[in-house]
């Protein structure tokens, strides 16, 4: 594990260091895809959480916080500094005042506001309000209760106060182009998303619904020198055979692998050199639901993650296009424990588990799955005859992907596999685990331990990093025993792209979103003029 | 004739109605929902809160049967309701989707009858000769061929391999976008043409009025021209008109293949969210296209042979 963590990271360094020994080249055209089955929804980056749109979002807008990919945490880019009260509620913001948006006005700290208060519309369910209910006072704006959000409170055109209904790191919440700043005024006209504006370094030209999105370069972005190319292209291209024949064409710049393609890429000596690699913040598991008999003894639940071979499923079937999981929090996350150990595949002691709970003939369960090839119908097919070996039986329910989560969220499984997402705030996601979450809200094996409780509730109080961080590894480490899912793996997301694009950043929250202000293309690129 | 047209418009009001109802049921019936839709990703966090919100914004905590009442109520007003992921009006998401897939199936039908109705009549004229053997057994496959299996192909040896043609996306609408696409998709009405215009070739061949023809020293060309070509031309026609409404339902794996911006596309995104209001647009407009395309069929067929005569 140790080896293939040490093999990405020099993979990712050695990627950053050629790009940075290079000048960057101006000019060109940028043609990215977004890999994942959906068309863009629409041209207001507000009103989808599909991972499409916030890869244009990412050109054409800015948040207040990005995701520094190098460093793997949120850094500021609207804000040029921010200051936290002693309890660590209230964050002041001096702004950036040479952000301007593609109309060339001036970003002010109206417009922040105005765009957090557009996401809490009642009447819209925007899907980033998820982020901005943690502002003081928003639920109640939300409810209808209050004509403002208290909690946004602007100071001066360029200081911007936000006080947060709980202590919490303001860079994990206004981060994704689901919170995007758009200019207040403009945006309230009818045909403002006909042809948006935003303060990203790139503006809008067309967008061809179900075709493409173009973009061209913002001079006066406030970056100096940057973006480097003249123009971005972003394909929504879902079919990933499609997209291959179209990588090795030359006609697009970047592809999102798949287990089989990621086999036959590396195989290639051509197309080996250029992937990058990069470890998700995403764990794919099975959920067992402990209001399901069996699954309420620990013993049972430890016993079905020693009866799964997890290493030759991820070698064969998911073509090692993953990592073994060694607990909820990923590799790429700051708590991940290192030290910790996978469980080890072990019939014999799964079998000796299940006789102590009291199951000696193993027992049946209703597994729900979605025909996903790297954690659905096919894994569960696999794991099946490895059940089988300790008397579980298996009944596969199978699902289509846009019902399993309602499924989950309303308790009504025995079991499910699913990928979640397991970063990048260690922090939130170990909230996942707290026994105050609802089940609907993430916690969605209705897991309890009072040892994790209070782990969770000290590292949320504590100001010092080093010891939340400590505080959740032991947390993690207490699930992981208590085995609430069988810890799959951590996805392991794969790019593949042109030797001439440059400066691709090893986002591990989702490799395919991207800074495009750091991207170029060298002179060899089919679109380098 | 005008009369006619009328009562066939009539009768697609019924049927339209019942095609939307029996969408509204099924999209009732079947798990999954927006709300849950939007967590597919595994990162979207929807709490009951979020859920109940949203099911209220969209109408969808209403009894089926008033949400069924409403939806009547709105289509008889020609209104398709508003996207649940866009919040835009379904016209308008149909609007910006329905002249390429019209490129696309008017491309591909056009493919197939420029090539299956002769290749047909060959094989009719020349019965147990090689080019009716040869054009049947491509026919058969023609049929057989999975589209996507097809469409992949095609990109790869017209583009990755002969480097002639783009292998994806819609550029300006051009026509080296549209050549791959049509083929993927022209094929199977390609083969199903050629099959029928031998038939009925064959049929007509032996008919009566053609030994007549014959027998008082017509030409063999007129005979083709003026007797077989158009009696057969009937019958083509009645499977082009069938084919093309089945095109524009067909379009929707060849439009996701080739990143295609067209009502297929629109479609399929709208299933795997749930956009409920979307899929019943998208259904309707191409329910509503395969029963003009058929009822011009019909009137073209009357024109052209004067036997037929609707009252």
């Amino acid at each position: 594990m140790l080896k293939r963590l040490a093999l990405t990271t020099a993979l990712t360094l050695t990627m950053a260091f050629s790009a940075q020994a290079q000048e960057p080249r101006r000019g060109g055209t940028i043609r990215f895809t977004a890999p994942y089955a959906a068309s863009f929804v629409s041209n207001d980056s507000h009103v989808s959480n599909q991972v499409q749109d916030e890869i244009y979002g990412y050109a054409l807008h800015r948040t207040l916080y990005k995701w520094d990919s190098t460093n793997n945490k949120p850094v500021l880019e609207l804000a040029k500094s921010v200051t936290a009260s002693a309890d660590g509620t209230v964050h002041t913001f001096k702004l950036r005042d040479d952000a301007l948006f593609h109309n060339g006005r001036k970003m002010t700290a109206d417009d922040i506001i105005w765009s957090f208060t557009r996401l809490m519309d009642p009447t819209k369910n925007y899907p980033g309000a998820a982020y901005v209910r943690r502002v003081k006072g928003a639920q109640e704006f939300q409810k209808g209760e209050a004509k403002e959000i208290s909690g946004l409170k602007k100071i001066d055109d360029f200081t911007l106060e936000i006080t947060l209904i709980e202590k919490a790191d303001p860079g994990f919440l206004f981060r994704t182009a689901l919170t995007s700043i758009f200019p207040a005024k403009e945006a309230q006209e009818p045909d403002f998303f006909n042809k948006p504006i935003g303060l990203g370094p790139y503006k809008f030209v067309e967008h061809v619904p179900g075709s493409r999105m173009v973009l061209e370069r913002w001079e006066k972005f406030y970056q100096t020198g940057k973006p480097y190319a003249d123009k971005v292209v972003i394909s929504p291209m879902g079919e990933a055979a499609a997209r291959d024949i179209a990588f090795r064409n030359k006609e697009i710049d970047v592809s999102i692998l798949g287990p089989t393609q990621y086999v036959a890429y590396q195989a290639d000596p051509n197309l080996k050199k250029g992937i990058l690699e990069v470890a998700e913040v995403f764990t794919r598991n099975m959920g067992m639901n402990p209001n399901f008999k069996p699954f309420s003894d620990k013993r049972v639940r430890q016993a079905i993650n020693h009866a799964i071979d997890s290493d030759l499923i991820i070698k064969r079937l998911v073509r090692d296009k993953a990592y073994r999981a060694t607990g909820w929090l990923p590799l790429s996350s700051p708590a991940y424990d290192k030290d910790m150990k996978p469980y080890d595949f072990n019939p014999e002691k799964a079998k000796k588990l299940l006789t102590e709970a009291g199951y000696p003939d193993g027992f049946e369960f209703e597994w729900t799955a979605t025909p996903n090839e790297s954690w659905g119908v096919p894994i569960v097919e696999a794991v099946i005859p490895m059940l089988a070996k300790v008397g579980v039986k298996v009944k596969v329910k199978p699902v289509e992907g846009s019902a399993l989560g309602g499924i989950v969220a309303k308790g009504d499984y025995q079991a499910y596999i699913w990928s979640n997402t397991s970063g990048p705030d260690p922090l939130t996601q170990m909230k996942c685990f707290y026994s105050q979450t609802p089940q609907s809200a993430c916690n969605y094996t209705t897991y309890k331990n009072p040892a994790v409780d209070k782990l969770i509730d000290e590292a949320a109080a504590t100001d010092d990093v080093a010891k939340r961080i400590d505080l959740l590894k032991k947390a993690n480490g207490i699930v992981y025993e208590d085995a609430p899912v069988w810890f799959f793996n951590y996805n392991k997301a794969v790019m593949a792209y042109q030797p001439w694009l440059k400066g691709l950043q090893p986002n591990a929250t989702e490799l395919a979103l991207q800074y495009f202000e750091d991207l170029w293309v060298d002179a060899s690129s089919p679109a380098a003029k | 004739m005008l009369s006619y047209v009328f009562r066939r418009l009539l009768q697609a009001i019924p049927i339209l109605l019942a095609v939307a109802a029996l969408i509204f049921l099924l999209f009732s019936v079947i798990p999954g929902s927006f709300a849950s839709s939007q967590m597919a990703d595994g990162r979207t966090v929807m709490d009951a809160e979020a859920v109940t919100r949203m099911n209220q914004q969209f109408g969808l905590d209403q009894p089926v049967a008033t949400r069924f009442v409403k939806y009547i109520g709105q289509l008889v007003t020609l209104d398709l309701g508003t996207s649940f992921r866009t919040r835009q009006p379904v016209w308008h998401l149909i609007a910006e989707r329905l002249w390429p897939t019209l490129q696309l199936a008017f491309a591909s039908m056009l493919f197939a009858i420029a090539i299956g109705v002769p290749l047909g009549f060959l094989a009719a004229l020349r019965p147990g000769s090689w080019i009716d053997m040869v054009s049947m057994v491509a026919a058969v496959s023609g049929l057989s061929l999975p589209k996507f299996w097809l469409g992949l192909m095609l990109m790869y040896l017209f583009a990755l391999t002969l480097g002639w043609l783009p292998s994806f996306g819609y550029g300006d609408g051009a026509m080296k976008n549209l050549i791959l696409p049509s083929i993927a998709l022209g094929v199977a009405p390609l083969a199903l043409l050629a099959r029928t215009t031998r038939a009925s070739v064959l049929e007509i061949m032996n008919a009566d009025f053609v030994r007549t023809a014959r027998s008082k020293g017509m030409s063999e060309r007129r005979v083709v021209q003026w007797h077989l070509a158009r009696n057969a031309l009937v019958i083509v026609l009645t499977t082009v008109g069938l084919q093309f409404g089945s095109v524009i339902g067909q379009a929707v794996v060849v439009e996701k293949l080739f990143a295609w911006p067209g009502l297929g596309s629109l479609l399929v995104d709208s299933v795997s969210l749930r956009d409920i209001p979307v899929v019943q647009g998208c259904i309707l407009v191409i329910v509503l296209f395969f029963l003009l395309v058929n009822m011009l069929v019909d009137v073209l067929a009357a024109i052209i042979d004067p036997r037929i005569r609707y009252t």
